[in-house]
């Protein structure tokens, strides 16, 4: 099996304001993003020779015109991904492999969401995943309950299961959002940038018990792109490129809700991309290597669970990291340095290149208030579906070859 | 002989203090409570329930007639005794009847299944009778109708109770109807339905059948009649001749309500419990005229013990909060529309194929490593084999929990939704929901049991699948 190490560089990117963006359609969320990369590359749209093109509710049997439509592609080729919440590192991934196979100089990634238009209350998939975990496709014989209520029961069970009384399990959720909203207030482009107290966060209604409104991350229109060249063109670009060191995704066969033997208390699809994407990069020991990560906490046990899942934290024991302020932005390993999903936003297709745009801006040195010192490696993750069936993806950067 | 070869009941766990109803618009009203049918229950999965119990340690590869009573099932077009036969997961040569139009239909096929056995073109049916009546918000009936359903299986080999003797009247009169263009039942003023209906019907036919079976009153250790309140109960009772201090046990009205179709034969069900060799009992079932049946138990009545009939289901109980919910759960109240994404109704094909899984709670367990498994799986998620599996089913199991939460953002009737990850005895895990539970009791390691519940009801769509509850005691 191959490897992705060292073989593309990201020499250009672009990020539009997450959140409610009444104003803006598609078109202009394609627009903005694509034009800052094309601007932060030096570049303009006749030297994208393809493109990959991530969406979840850009209504599916539109292919990938509507990026071609918005940025009048010359007729190149525009491959689709869906892999839901990991749909835009997942175009990241192909987008790299066929730079790394020599077949393309210059791809275009970009991942776009307008989720506010329709009015709903939460993601508009809650029918769609009836159908994949019920008793047969198309019966909606399913257990009724919304996603929130699914990664809840992740909390449910990993208090179980280590002993965790359910009141201070609680309180390790809302210090890890109480953490991201520090984060969210000092990234501009985020959705939520206003700080909240513990007492907020543990007072909030009840969305699925036992998370509340603080402990789900908000839905959001936005896009991002990146700009992928092969490594050793990259500083024909620009004296900074970020170079992809992994880049690996895990597509679970939905074991987790039909087998007894998972324990719900962590997610196997992002344990199995993790090891690969470490073997991948070669890194040996994540809590010491890895300078910061961007990891989707969708919910806030998700990011909890996730930390043991990346190997930052022994099993049972991210509740004392969270504690301990380990993954602050003074800690040992920040994580979630903008925000992440609970304050940043989460337009699902643009998710994953919105992670690897705040690893590019710290590892550039760009990030202003909320630079953390001399990083290294950063690791992005994404996670689509429920824990027990999900698809996974974790991805390595760095601003060093070798 | 055709006789009766066993028996089961169901009450639902929901029960709602008349009380509530009164103070909630004011004035007077009967004492005691009703059972209510849960938001996801209906006619079909209350037979279902009773039709489980009755079954209990019966090989069901021996009933070849389903028949099913109501005055309010689910579809007026499309057979519930069919859907029955597909949740027992019964061979597609048993014959199936809907029985409906009376509150008589309960005995009706109590009636057909003895003929028919006597005849010799059956050997075992299961007669199942449910019912969920629609009555009008603050009427006198919304006081007194409750819901419920009872099972009798009716053969020829091991027999607990004889049938000695059937005997039926009509009685055309308009005393209680539901056109086919109103919502709720309706009825005719109370002085002349009591005169002309009901206890004087019920008296003339019990006197036919005692003359024809040259039996009297005391004679019977009891009486299991259908009735609209205890008082009319009371008047049928010594109308007909017998004694209302020794000879009637009125245990549904004051705790249950007139369950409709079902009423009678939960009667039964309830006198059977108490029963014993050689006590006769006399069932009355009055509706646009009356069916009376006489019932001797046997020896093997005895044999009968680990049904939850009517004595533990009453016993298990759950009073509903308050009666702004049951209002809504009988789809009384125009609430606002969710901002969620609208249900989407079921493809029927999809249903077809999902007969054995859906319905039946059928899984697969693999030959090769012996793993459960659900939904059913063309390759084991275990081994990797590909078809080499064999029908498990679930439906029987019980289960713990593995995780849950309760769910606010979901839409439901009754929230939260309590979502429960369930691992079984036996192997296997299946997320479900969980009904008829106190939130503040669900735990991980509960042990729960598993229920027929309607899921939702799209455009005309219900559809139905199992949910999870804590065990009923």
């Amino acid at each position: 099996m191959g490897s992705i190490k060292d073989r593309v560089a990201i020499i250009g990117m672009g990020c539009t304001n997450f959140g409610n963006s009444w104003d803006k359609s598609p078109n202009d969320l394609i627009v903005e993003a694509a034009y800052e990369a094309f601007e932060d590359a030096g570049m303009n749209v006749n030297d994208m020779e393809a493109a990959w093109f991530s969406s979840f509710f850009c209504p599916p049997g539109l292919t990938g015109q509507p990026l071609a439509k918005a940025l009048k592609l010359p007729y190149i080729p525009v491959t689709r991904v869906e892999n839901a919440c990991a749909s835009g590192t997942d175009a990241l991934r192909n987008a790299s492999y066929a730079v790394a196979a020599g077949i393309y100089d210059v791809a275009l990634v970009l991942g776009v969401e307008k989720l506010k238009d329709n009015g709903l209350m939460g993601l508009p998939d809650a029918e769609m995943w009836l159908n994949m975990w019920g008793s047969h496709d198309n019966t909606y014989r399913c257990t009724t309950a919304s996603g929130p209520a699914q990664y809840a029961q992740m909390a449910t069970s990993y208090f179980a299961k280590h002993n965790i009384d359910p009141r201070e399990g609680k309180e390790i959720l809302a210090r890890i959002e109480v953490n991201n909203h520090r984060n969210g207030a000092l990234t501009p482009k985020a959705q939520f940038r206003r700080e909240v107290t513990l007492d907020t966060v543990m007072k909030a209604p009840i969305i699925a018990a036992p998370l509340g409104l603080y402990d789900c991350c908000g839905i959001s229109d936005g896009a991002a792109a990146a700009i992928i060249v092969p490594a050793e063109k990259a500083k024909n670009y620009r004296n900074d490129p970020i170079y992809i060191k992994a880049m690996q995704i895990a597509v679970g066969p939905c074991n987790g809700i039909m087998n007894p033997e998972y324990d719900y208390a962590h997610v196997e699809e992002t344990v199995k991309a993790a090891k690969a994407a470490y073997a991948e990069a070669g890194i040996t020991n994540p809590r010491e290597q890895v300078s910061l990560a961007n990891v989707h906490d969708c919910f806030s046990i998700t990011q909890l669970v996730t930390m043991e899942d990346l190997l930052f934290s022994e099993r049972g024991k991210a509740g004392d990291d969270v504690k301990s302020g380990f993954f602050s932005l003074e800690g040992g390993l920040p994580v979630n340095t903008d925000g992440g999903l609970k304050c940043f936003g989460h337009p699902i297709g643009a998710s994953g290149i919105r992670m690897m745009y705040e690893m590019y801006t710290q590892l550039q040195g760009k990030a202003g208030k909320r630079q953390i010192k001399d990083p290294k490696i950063g690791v992005t993750h994404n996670l689509g579906g429920i824990p027990g069936s999900a698809s996974v993806s974790v991805g390595i950067v760095s601003k060093d070859l070798g | 002989m055709a006789g009766i070869t066993s028996y089961g009941a169901y009450i639902p766990l929901i029960r709602l203090a008349r009380a509530e109803i009164a103070k909630a618009w004011g004035g007077w009203g009967l004492p005691g409570e009703k059972a209510v049918a849960n938001y996801d229950e209906d006619a079909v999965t209350m037979a279902v329930a009773a039709a489980i119990d009755c079954t209990k340690g019966f090989d069901l590869n021996q009933i070849d007639g389903i028949y099913f009573a109501s005055t309010s099932a689910p579809y007026i077009e499309k057979q519930c005794s069919a859907l029955i036969a597909q949740v027992l997961n019964l061979d597609n040569r048993v014959s199936t009847m809907d029985f409906g139009g009376s509150l008589r239909s309960g005995t009706n096929a109590l009636r057909a299944a003895l003929d028919a056995v006597n005849s010799g073109s059956a050997n075992n049916i299961l007669v199942c009778a449910a019912d969920v009546r629609p009555a009008y918000p603050k009427g006198d009936k919304e006081f007194s109708f409750g819901d419920g359903a009872a099972a009798i299986m009716v053969g020829k080999d091991n027999i607990i109770a004889e049938i000695e003797g059937v005997f039926t009247q009509y009685n055309e009169l308009m005393d209680i109807w539901r056109s086919d263009k109103e919502r709720y039942v309706n009825s005719w003023e109370s002085t002349f339905i009591y005169s002309k209906g009901y206890a004087p019907v019920i008296a003339k036919t019990v006197a036919g059948a005692l003359e024809k079976y040259n039996l009297k009153p005391e004679e019977f250790k009891a009486v299991a009649f259908n009735s609209p309140n205890s008082r009319q109960l009371g008047s049928a009772v010594r109308m007909a001749g017998f004694d209302a201090k020794t000879q009637v046990n009125d245990i549904l009205n004051p705790s249950v309500g007139d369950t409709g179709s079902a009423m009678a034969m939960m009667a039964l069900v309830a006198e059977l419990e108490e029963a014993g060799a050689g006590d006769r009992l006399l069932m009355a079932n009055y509706g646009d005229g009356c069916d009376v049946l006489i019932i001797k138990g046997t020896d093997k009545l005895a044999d009968i013990t680990d049904r939850r009939g009517i004595k533990k289901h009453l016993a298990s109980k759950q009073m509903i909060s308050n009666y702004n919910r049951y209002l809504l759960w009988r789809g009384e109240v125009n609430t606002e529309p969710p901002r969620r994404v609208p249900l989407e109704r079921p493809s029927p094909a999809a249903l077809l194929r999902d007969n054995k899984g859906g319905l039946g709670f059928f899984g697969v367990k693999c030959t090769s490593c012996k793993t459960v498994q659900y939904p059913a799986q063309r390759i084991c998620m275990k081994c990797r084999s590909k078809d080499l599996f064999e029908d498990y089913c679930f439906a029987d199991k019980l289960g713990k929990v593995a995780a849950f939460s309760h769910d606010s953002l979901g839409v439901s009737l009754d929230p939260p939704i309590t979502g429960a990850t369930i691992d079984f005895e036996g192997g296997g895990r299946i997320k479900l929901d969980m009904t008829d539970r106190d939130p503040k009791a669900v735990s991980v390691g509960m042990s729960v049991e598993m229920t027929f519940r309607k899921l939702r009801y799209v455009n005309g769509v219900y559809d139905y699948w199992w949910k999870c509850r804590p065990q009923r005691s």
